[in-house]
């Protein structure tokens, strides 16, 4: 397999336009094999239109996007299940299928590329995943108008994650959620990437998420992406929206609270070990 | 690098305890094919052996955890990988149920039958609420002319009225035509093919212009307006019309119903006229009436009555179809499933009280001696 071991997905030369309005230009990113890539930028750069091209979603009006190595540009429909079969995406809603219960929702793509499965086997499988995002149990027979928003994002977490993907998208994961919701979903989504040895593309506009699990930020601005790297290389680079943006009141507490967290782990992986 | 695909052998040397060896990757793409031969095995074995395994995910570590629950088996030689997952999945083992609990089918028609009860009693006391507020409303309106929103009334006049001059123009001409043919299919038997035009007359005044007419608008603007004020109510526009002090009733539903009481009369007439225009080319064509004679014979044969029948009911029609359409949008609730489903509510609503009254004015009607 002609495969890059360590670029998961690549863009170069992106340009999106919606007839006059130029969305992006030129731009170029790399996800690495293994990392949270966070994607911040401001209101209307155009992060959920990049997340649309990459998945194939958005019809791009110039540029080259490859996941897995592959070109997604042009590809018959054939070709692209079996990338499809490699990734989930999680939309800001959840986008589950309203008409299904939430355990049918997660056995969905199960149904879809594997119609062999022992009908037990899918029951179980999709009890653990329901368990694995953080659901009750309770959860598994409700319809997707009867949870709550932050339960329809664990649910949609869950059929992300039902083919076991190496690379998950996730729109905005932590957008409406309560400070408490929001922390237990950045745990959640650490958590499951360091079982299952995911790929993440993460775009947010939650300070407290990019400085808990993000191992990368790409900055969307100006049509491109200015800058990719950790938060202090990010701040080394004394661009002013990325200064405004990280050193802002908000995101000194982000900062400050994430410093804070990472003593506290420390001392609880002391803790660990010693038992 | 091809995935070697997933197998396991069972290794039950006499005297020794079995073990199920599994190789290759344990992923769900290789395990689909294993399912049937796992559900089935011969021995319980004691131990499960991962150390030829290349690759597992959680699939593959559930189907692990599965037998070392079921069989007590204890798991040997996995990596710290494969361990860790298998960890990550048994702690998910909880059971879940996938759908509802479903009832016997007996209770359950039973207990929907009582739902749909109570939600009919509901609907019309909603119905006849939504009735009292439309009437405080105009009387409103009657006390504060001022208020009244010309512009929005003049807006709806065009979306009910006006642009719906083609198709129910179309559909009444049809049905004229239609009205002549059977007419002069049945009549003719008797020799009173000339008939027709009383029947084409009378029908077209009486029942069916304005009964079609009624049956249009609905589909077309009635619907227009549960699916605009629920996806209204569903943005929170309504509740924002409230806080900043502007009457929904005012401003979104009085100019609809305003808009269908004027209109209906209006369309109705124009659709017995077309269906008339219809009905008589039938005859020129097919009968060899001639235009002139049909007109003359309809003034002998269709007494005035009859127009004032067709005009009577059709602001009736217009206030249930307004009301009906209003009230099913300001119900949504919720999401976006809901607009479908109060649209297509106003719609059967609107046809059916619209039929229901036609029955009422048809006897209404002939007591009084208009027949």
């Amino acid at each position: 397999m002609a495969e890059n071991d360590e670029i998961v997905i690549c863009v170069k030369g992106l340009a999106n336009r919606f007839g006059d309005q130029v969305i992006h230009e030129g731009l170029d990113l790399d996800v690495r094999r293994g990392e949270i890539l966070g994607v911040v930028g401001g209101s209307g750069t155009g992060k959920s239109v990049l997340m649309r091209s990459i998945v194939g979603l958005q019809a791009t009006a110039e540029g080259m996007v490859e996941v897995f190595g592959e070109s997604m540009n042009d590809r018959s429909e054939d070709e692209a299940q079996d990338v499809r079969k490699r990734w989930g995406v999680m939309f800001q809603g959840g986008a589950l299928f309203s008409t299904l219960t939430v355990a049918e929702n997660v056995q969905v793509p199960l149904r879809e590329y594997y119609p062999d499965l022992q009908p037990a086997l899918l029951n179980e499988i999709a009890a653990y995943k329901v368990a694995m995002s953080g659901l009750p149990s309770e959860a598994g027979p409700k319809y997707p108008s009867e949870l709550s928003g932050g339960m329809k994002k664990r649910a949609g977490l869950a059929r992300a994650l039902a083919l076991d993907p190496e690379l998950l998208f996730l729109d905005e994961p932590t957008a409406g959620l309560d400070p408490i919701g929001a922390a237990n979903f950045d745990l959640l989504i650490k958590g499951l990437k360091e079982t299952l040895d995911l790929t993440v593309f993460l775009i947010t506009h939650d300070l407290d998420t990019l400085y808990a699990i993000c191992d990368r930020v790409a900055v969307l601005a100006d049509r491109k992406v200015i800058a990719v790297g950790t938060i202090p290389e990010l701040l080394s680079l004394d661009h002013p929206w990325i200064e405004e943006y990280f050193k802002g009141p908000r995101g000194r507490v982000a900062a400050d609270a994430a410093d804070r967290n990472a003593a506290g782990d420390e001392a609880r992986h002391k803790a660990d070990t010693r038992v | 690098m091809m995935q070697q695909a997933a197998d396991f052998t069972i290794d039950d040397a006499e005297g020794e305890a079995p073990v199920l060896r599994f190789t290759g990757a344990l992923t769900l793409a290789q395990t689909v094919g294993l399912q049937d031969r796992l559900t089935s095995l011969a021995v319980r074995p004691a131990k499960i052996d991962l150390s030829g395994i290349d690759r597992i995910d959680t699939i593959g570590a559930w189907l692990v955890h599965r037998i070392a629950r079921d069989t007590d088996a204890e798991i040997v030689s996995a990596d710290a990988g494969a361990q860790h997952l298998i960890e990550q999945v048994s702690a998910a083992d909880h059971p879940l149920k996938i759908r509802p609990d479903r009832t016997t089918p007996f209770l359950r028609v039973l207990g929907e039958m009582g739902d749909a009860t109570i939600q009919a009693g509901h609907t019309l006391k909603g119905l006849l609420g939504f009735f009292g507020a439309v009437m405080i409303s105009s009387w409103a309106l009657v006390r504060h002319p001022s208020r009244f929103r010309v512009n929005a009334v003049v807006r709806q006049f065009e979306t009910v009225g006006v642009t719906a001059l083609a198709i129910i123009g179309l559909m009444s001409f049809l049905i004229g035509i239609v009205i002549g043919q059977q007419g002069a299919v049945q009549l003719r038997q008797f020799g009173a093919e000339v008939f027709t035009i009383n029947l084409i007359g009378r029908i077209t005044l009486r029942e069916l212009g304005v009964l079609m007419t009624a049956i249009m608008v609905a589909g077309r603007s009635g619907s227009a307006f549960a699916a605009q004020l629920g996806s209204m109510k569903l943005a929170e526009e309504i509740d924002a019309m409230r806080t900043i002090g502007v009457s929904p009733m005012e401003a979104l539903v009085m100019p609809r119903v305003i808009a269908a009481v004027v209109m209906m009369p209006l369309l109705g007439f124009y659709a017995s006229i077309i269906g008339m225009i219809g009905g008589g080319i039938f005859c020129w064509i097919s009968l060899d009436i001639p235009p002139v004679t049909f007109v003359q014979r309809i003034r002998e044969v269709v007494p005035v009555t009859d127009m004032w029948v067709g005009l009577v009911k059709a602001p009736v029609f217009g206030l249930i179809i307004a009301m009906a359409g209003c009230f099913q949008g300001m119900q949504v609730e919720g999401n976006a499933e809901e607009v479908g489903l109060r649209t297509t509510a106003s719609v059967v609503q609107a046809i059916f009280l619209v039929i229901v009254l036609d029955a009422v004015f048809a006897v209404f009607f002939t007591s009084i001696g208009w027949n």
